[in-house]
């Protein structure tokens, strides 16, 4: 699994850059991860999604769908592609540290 | 006596009556299943109706045939489950009891959750092959069509064996080809995710197959509506796919009883531990199959491997013991990749698809991750295994968890 160091942070993902090990994401590390993917600032309703997903990954053991954001997280899917634009699912996934959402192949 | 309800006569609730019968004492246990549909449907097949390789003969047998002796069996819709009181009331009013009950209501498609799709073009211009009234009116559509532009969409994860919509694009490249207009045939897949192949592995070693079989690739797509006049897909960001054809694969959700039951999640799937599928809510309530919301997908496989794990722990738990198998999440699928080939995968909750030999290591004769003849026909000769040993309650000889000898592990995930 590659290591990579963001900030100064060493952090390890895969091929894609999506962080593998839950517990070495922080919110310092979601800033940068965010800069990253053109997001230069996040505000609080990226804070909201961000901290549905953290949570109701660690209950379900996989990263929740938009729809799922939308219906138990109550974030309209509109707004999710305003906070995440173009590809809401992949781009809040990489900044919550988290897989991002993938089929069985 | 003890009663055991089963909701559901689909592939997991006749494989959970068919391995607990013979393990539960006559004399100390009653097991009733319930099941509103009279018809057992082999749902693997209904990808080969729309291409006419299946008729329905090939899908279709009468539920009670497969009603293990010694199991009672109740045709009737289920209105409602009531947790707190062991007790199930039936659409005609009949109420059931229960000591422990197996909820296996399955997943269905909801075209009526997405704007716009569930309207007057609905088996004209728009279809699904996800039901068998679906694959019937897509066999007839194709049947008559003279080309144009078909796509394929997929409206969200999860769904119901989330190979079939690449499986229905690749034996529609091959379908035309047969035709002889394949060059009046645009092919599209569309999906929410972000490409066909989402697993490294499997993306490296099939990536290409899209490519190869000139099918376009729409992904990152999320679907917002459907403008059925004007025969277009709108996603959430003002994307817009034409087409002439639409095959989708609507929302999946779990059976509405469920909801009204308070038991489910808000896809109607009941929450359960994924190691032995008992309710978060109640210790003598599970869900297997499609119904559970189990992180991996939903199919026929992994209800197979899961009942194996659920008919030991169950007997245990049963007697207040702890369970002691850990379900794995074991799945493996046959892939239909068009022109007499096939492809292989076996996986599980952590490992994805790897390249190797399936089920002998070395020996095969199937082969994971690689189109090849055999792969092919081990999909033929599985409805032959389904019918008569799947859901019989047979032993196949493969282990319920994923092995990695065979498997050649490519050193990432």
């Amino acid at each position: 699994m590659p290591v990579t160091t963001i900030g100064d942070q060493e952090i390890h993902v895969d091929d894609e850059g999506f962080l593998t090990e839950y517990d070495e994401w922080n919110e310092d590390l979601a800033k940068e991860l965010a800069s990253n993917i053109g997001i230069a600032e996040l505000n609080d309703d990226h804070w909201k999604v961000i901290s549905f997903l953290r949570s109701d990954y660690q209950e379900q053991g996989e990263t929740a769908t938009l729809r799922r954001v939308t219906a138990v997280g109550g974030i309209p899917t509109k707004e999710l592609f305003q906070l995440f634009p173009k590809k809401p699912a992949r781009k809040m996934s990489y900044v919550a540290g988290l897989p991002k959402p993938a089929g069985c192949i | 006596m003890k009663k055991l309800v089963i909701l559901g006569g689909g592939t997991a609730g006749t494989m959970v009556a068919a391995k607990l019968r013979p393990r539960l004492d006559d004399d100390e246990w009653t097991i009733t299943m319930i099941d509103h549909e009279p018809t057992h449907y082999y749902q693997p097949g209904f990808l080969f109706i729309p291409f006419g390789i299946y008729t329905p003969d090939d899908v279709v047998k009468p539920k009670a045939d497969f009603v293990p002796a010694g199991v009672d069996y109740i045709e009737a819709e289920i209105e409602l489950v009531e947790p707190e009181d062991n007790r199930v009331r039936l659409g005609d009013g009949t109420v059931v009891e229960y000591d422990y009950l197996v909820v296996a209501t399955g997943t269905s498609i909801r075209p009526d959750e997405t704007p716009g799709l569930d309207g007057p073009e609905y088996g004209k211009t728009i279809h699904d092959f996800y039901t068998l009234d679906g694959a019937k009116a897509l066999a007839e559509a194709l049947r008559l069509w003279e080309g144009g532009r078909l796509v394929l969409n997929i409206v969200e994860m999860p769904i119901k064996c989330p190979v079939a919509p690449l499986e229905f694009i690749f034996l529609a490249d091959s379908y035309f080809q047969e035709k002889g207009i394949r060059d009046q045939v645009e092919l599209t897949y569309v999906t929410p995710l972000d490409g066909a192949f989402t697993k490294p592995i499997a993306a490296k070693h099939l990536g290409s197959l899209l490519e190869d079989k000139k099918v376009n690739l729409e992904a990152d797509f999320y679907l917002e509506r459907v403008d059925a006049d004007e025969r277009k897909l709108v996603s959430y960001d003002e994307r817009e796919i034409d087409y002439d054809l639409l095959v989708t694969i609507p929302l999946n959700m779990g059976a509405d009883v469920i909801a009204r039951s308070g038991l489910g999640n808000e896809m109607n799937y009941v929450p359960v531990d994924s190691g032995n599928f008992l309710s978060k809510q109640y210790d003598n309530v599970f869900a297997i199959g499609d119904a559970a919301d189990l992180p991996t997908s939903k199919a026929g496989s992994v209800a197979h491997f899961a009942v194996e794990v659920f008919t030991e722990n169950f007997l245990r738990h049963i007697e207040g013991l702890p369970m002691l198998l850990e379900f794995d999440g074991h799945a493996n699928c046959f892939i239909e990749s068009g022109h007499g080939k096939g492809l292989l995968i076996d996986f599980n909750y952590d490992t994805e698809p790897l390249p190797g030999k399936y089920p002998l290591p070395g020996i095969g004769p199937f082969t994971l991750l690689r189109e090849t003849e055999m792969n092919h026909w081990g999909k033929m000769i599985f409805k032959w295994t389904y019918w008569n040993m799947l859901l019989r309650g047979k032993e196949l000889p493969l282990p319920h968890e994923m092995l990695m000898a065979g498997k050649i592990d490519e050193g990432v995930r």
